[in-house]
């Protein structure tokens, strides 16, 4: 269960000033504001207190400290989630881990790196690509997101379709235990005795434990990266490409796909040039060694052309490449440009239930004032549609809520998922159980109740209603049900 | 009535029930009843039925490995999943597949292949069934491009302990709605819950497959050329290693898979990589090595072991691991085929060896009775947490007890 009972906040401040220092210990109400959302901006709560540890050592007195007290706490990365799941508790500790940014160790011969849970996710990947390597999930906001955030929301991008995401890409994680206990789960080889408490972990948006360390696998950098833009009339056109190209037995690192409006919106943002009066773009990326890449290439581009692209581009060099790429990165941000306000949504369909689900989407919004631009991971069935609005113009914040919400029905509908990569958090709790039964959640919430029994660790996420841990139960005592059901003599 | 025929009785109404002959036994332990139920709805209610009853369950599939893990402390009840034998869905242009737990994977393979699709799991002992690789988290070659279980498993429905039927994930390869359980559940010997249903993803069949082998005359060259392999852009689908024993010649073994008109390059390419590490002249060829995916040892009697490793520890292990040693060099997962004669003194070396290159050894198989005694896992960090989930999910303990870690 939840507790939140009054903290004293003065005697749990001065408790981790007396821990940490006074200059890693926020109480003060208009700093404190600073954390009071992430990236799902319309929540906002002010934390009681804001801690920025240091190391995993100081994370885990602090961790004692609130269980001891039992006073909630959330961890926090880089506060770019889009589901609200750093939302601080209203009386409860943030531990933010800005401060926890060493990369400590990059090592090739063993195909991996050791960092803090702080560092941002392209400084691996920085770090390590003088050598050859890199760290495989890119998510768009991978400039400044955290491997620990990363971790938390098993964070793909638009290359996991060919390459996985976080879970696939992570050996072990140093883990501070809702009760203070510092841990390892998985470690620096691909397989250790016991239950995958690593991989249940990987996803479970800080309702497990905080990330001190994270053992992260990487990739030797691909030999050749061929990427096409590709320009089509309709949505039709550009997924009828897709589904021949996957058909043909051909893994792209990545296809994305933008309609019309959100082309629109992201030549305003950043005048990438995308193909005039284009109704959808492809941006179709292989990569591999260059025998292979080569014939898999000229089979995309083929593809493209016969399912009806009026115009293809080839990127000649990597600047080229990059630019393509900007419209797309770009795209959430840049519907800022002809819209005051939208809603980032995120569901995931059967890929091949693509075109339907396109139609209904523009069927949901016809008729009101809303519009909704689409950008997705089209390889995977990723949707990320915008949702735009005007908060000035009174109703329209419901609507859009409305549609955004209609949308992920219909995702649930063609047997696909509330969300793929941007996690439940608050934003999306409420949709649990439409995907899941009570005994499904339930089940769950055993996970939960095994690593946090007292409910103190990033509580109200994820699950609708909380399950009550009851007291563990030891092993069957007594007599033997066998024996009073009298049939037990045998045995 | 005797007490077998009135058990028959309760648990008949759930599914068809008989008693166990000797060759029910679970590594050596015999259960009282074997329960065959055909769909998930049957499983739940003849654990439902074992819930009231009281009675200590194991899930077998194909019973290929139930060898594997530590001997159950007592077994009254063992449900048989072979009936449940179904492709439930393939959806191919979303490679995605439903399927029963007791479906073989060869089975399966066969389904999916006339859609130029397959699961890129490779079948470690013949006859394998999904939800026995699920419960075992048994891969092989191509785990080193595709990853083992439970990187492929997207969905899976699992029966409690008490009869509750419960599913996570879902039927899209791309999905982080709640807890990801189906990772929880990949390796845990049954202890956790009955799976009785998976959705998997599947890839394309390549066009072409290749084998490129070598023989690398001692542990430092193998293990070079294993690393430059590992270092090079042809980006094999699998690299394995096979070392008789200790002191005899490596033979190492790439796969490579992709576009036909590719793939000679490729192969030159690896060719060349392999042939000046090792100094001896490689062989390509359309088809692979005998050794190839097969357990060094025997599958059901062993004595074999599972040694992980950090990958530049290669020479290192090659040069001092006692027995037959074979499998993924490039995932740093090994197989060890032990001394019958000398099984604990072995794994105590591995065991050694693994925990200076940080990773570990577990016993995997005996015959019955040789692992009384042994520590068949080794160190198992977070025991506590656990033993905690287990309480959680298992809360009396009647699933597989005995089978897993610290006695779990
Ligand atoms: C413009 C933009 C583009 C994006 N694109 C993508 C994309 O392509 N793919 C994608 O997957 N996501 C994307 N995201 C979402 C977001 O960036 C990711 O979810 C990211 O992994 C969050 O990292 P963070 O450090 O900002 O985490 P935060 O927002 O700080 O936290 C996210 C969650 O992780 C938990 N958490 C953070 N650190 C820890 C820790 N050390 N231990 C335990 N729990 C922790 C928090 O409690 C919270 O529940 C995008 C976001 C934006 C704003």
């Amino acid at each position: 269960m939840t507790a939140a009972p009054a903290v004293d906040v003065d005697v749990l401040a001065a408790e981790f000033t007396a821990l940490l220092g006074a200059d890693s210990v926020i109480t003060d109400r208009q700093r404190l504001r600073t954390y009071e959302c992430d990236g799902l901006t319309h929540h906002r709560v002010v934390p009681a207190i804001v801690v920025l540890p240091e190391t995993a050592e100081q994370v885990a007195a602090v961790v004692r400290g609130c269980a001891a007290a039992q006073v909630p706490f959330v961890a926090r990365g880089s506060g770019t989630g889009l589901s609200g799941g750093a939302q601080p508790h209203a009386e409860g500790v943030l531990i933010v881990t800005s401060r926890m940014r060493r990369i400590l160790e990059i090592d090739p011969a063993n195909e991996r790196a050791v960092v803090e849970p702080g560092v941002f996710n392209l400084d691996v990947t920085k770090a390590a690509s003088p050598q050859g390597w890199y760290f495989a999930p890119d998510p768009s906001s991978q400039q400044v997101c955290s491997v620990g955030g990363n971790v938390a929301e098993n964070s793909g991008g638009a290359h996991c379709l060919k390459y996985g995401f976080t879970i696939n890409h992570v050996l072990g994680v140093e883990v501070v235990t809702p009760d203070g206990e510092l841990v390892w789960l998985g470690g620096t080889t691909r397989d250790t005795p016991g239950y995958d408490l690593l991989g249940a972990f990987i996803g479970s948006e800080g309702t497990l434990g905080i990330t001190t360390k994270v053992v992260v696998r990487l990739l030797r950098t691909p030999e050749s990266v061929r990427c096409l833009l590709a320009g089509f009339p309709g949505v039709d056109e550009a997924g009828t490409a897709v589904s021949s190209i996957i058909a043909d037995g051909v893994t792209p690192a990545a296809i994305e796909m933008m309609d019309a409006l959100a082309i629109e919106a992201a030549e305003a943002a950043v005048a990438c040039g995308y193909p005039e009066g284009a109704g959808a773009v492809l941006i179709v990326e292989l990569d591999g060694p260059a025998a292979e890449v080569e014939q898999t290439f000229a089979a995309a581009e083929r593809h493209c052309t016969d399912a009806g692209a009026f115009e293809i581009r080839v990127a000649r060099d990597d600047a080229q490449r990059a630019l393509f790429w900007k419209g797309r990165k770009s795209a959430f941000a840049a519907v800022g440009r002809i819209s005051p306000d939208y809603i980032v949504q995120d569901g995931v369909i059967p890929r091949s239930a693509l075109p339907q689900v396109l139609r209904k989407i523009a069927d949901l919004s016809s008729g009101t004032e809303i519009r909704v631009a689409n950008v997705f991971h089209a390889g995977d069935g990723n949707l990320h549609p915008l949702v735009l609005f005007d908060d000035a113009v009174p109703g329209q914040a419901e609507q859009a809520e409305e549609v955004s919400g209609a949308i992920l029905d219909l995702c649930i509908e063609q047997g696909g998922s509330i969300t793929g990569e941007h996690g439940v958090g608050v934003d999306k709790s409420r949709y649990m159980s439409r995907m899941f039964t009570d005994d499904d959640l339930d089940t769950m919430q055993r996970l939960r109740c095994a690593f946090d029994p007292a409910g103190i660790c990033n509580p109200g996420k994820v699950f609708p209603t909380p399950r009550l841990c009851g007291e563990v139960p030891g092993k069957h005592k007594g007599p033997h049900p066998l024996q009073q059901a009298g049939v037990a003599e045998q045995f | 009535m005797s007490a077998t025929a009135r058990l028959i009785d309760e648990l008949g109404a759930a599914c068809e029930v008989r008693s166990a002959a000797s060759s029910d036994a679970v590594d050596g332990v015999a259960p009282e009843l074997v329960a065959c139920p055909r769909s998930t709805d049957e499983t739940a209610a003849v654990l439902r039925a074992a819930h009231r009853l009281g009675l200590r369950v194991v899930a077998r599939g194909a019973g290929t490995k139930l060898s594997w893990g530590a001997p159950p402390s007592d077994v009254d009840l063992v449900i048989d999943t072979s009936r449940m034998d179904a492709v439930v869905a393939h959806a191919a242009g979303d490679l995605v597949v439903t399927v029963q737990a007791g479906l073989p994977l060869a089975v399966l393979q066969h389904a999916l292949a006339p859609h130029g699709q397959r699961l890129s799991l490779d079948p470690v002992v013949a006859g394998t069934t999904l939800g026995g690789a699920i419960a075992t988290a048994s891969s092989g070659p191509l785990r080193y491009r595709y990853g083992s279980v439970r990187d492929l498993l997207i969905g899976i429905t699992v029966v409690r302990a008490d009869g509750t039927v419960t599913k996570s994930g879902g039927t899209v390869v791309k999905n982080v709605a709640g807890y990801d359980l189906g990772k929880l559940y990949t390796g845990s010997l049954g202890t956790l819950g009955v799976v009785t249903e998976a959705v998997f993803r599947c890839h394309p069949l390549p066009e072409s497959t290749r084998w490129v082998t070598v023989n690398a005359p001692d542990p430092r060259r193998a293990a070079a050329a294993v690393a430059t392999v590992r270092g090079s852009q042809n980006d094999p689908v699998a690299l394995e290693v096979d070392r008789l024993a200790p002191g005899e010649p490596v033979s190492i073994g790439v796969a490579l898979e992709g576009v036909a008109a590719g793939i000679d390059a490729r192969c030159d390419e690896v060719a060349r990589l392999l042939g000046e590490a090792t100094g001896s002249r490689p062989a390509v060829a359309a088809a692979p090595p005998d050794w190839w995916g097969r357990l060094p040892h025997d599958p059901v009697t062993g004595p074999g072991a599972t040694l992980s490793h950090e990958p530049a520890a290669l020479a290192a292990i090659l040069a001092e691991a006692p027995g037959a040693v074979r499998g993924s060099a490039g995932a740093g997962v090994l197989a060890v085929g032990l001394d019958p004669a000398r099984v604990g003194a072995d794994l105590d070396a591995l065991r050694a060896l693994a925990g200076r290159h940080g990773g570990s050894a577990v016993l995997r198989c005996t015959a019955p009775g040789v692992k009384e005694g042994l520590d068949v896992w080794g160190p198992v960090p977070a025991i506590t947490l656990m033993r905690r989930v287990k309480d959680e999910f298992d809360p009396e303990h009647r699933l597989a007890p005995g089978r897993f870690v610290g006695g779990i």
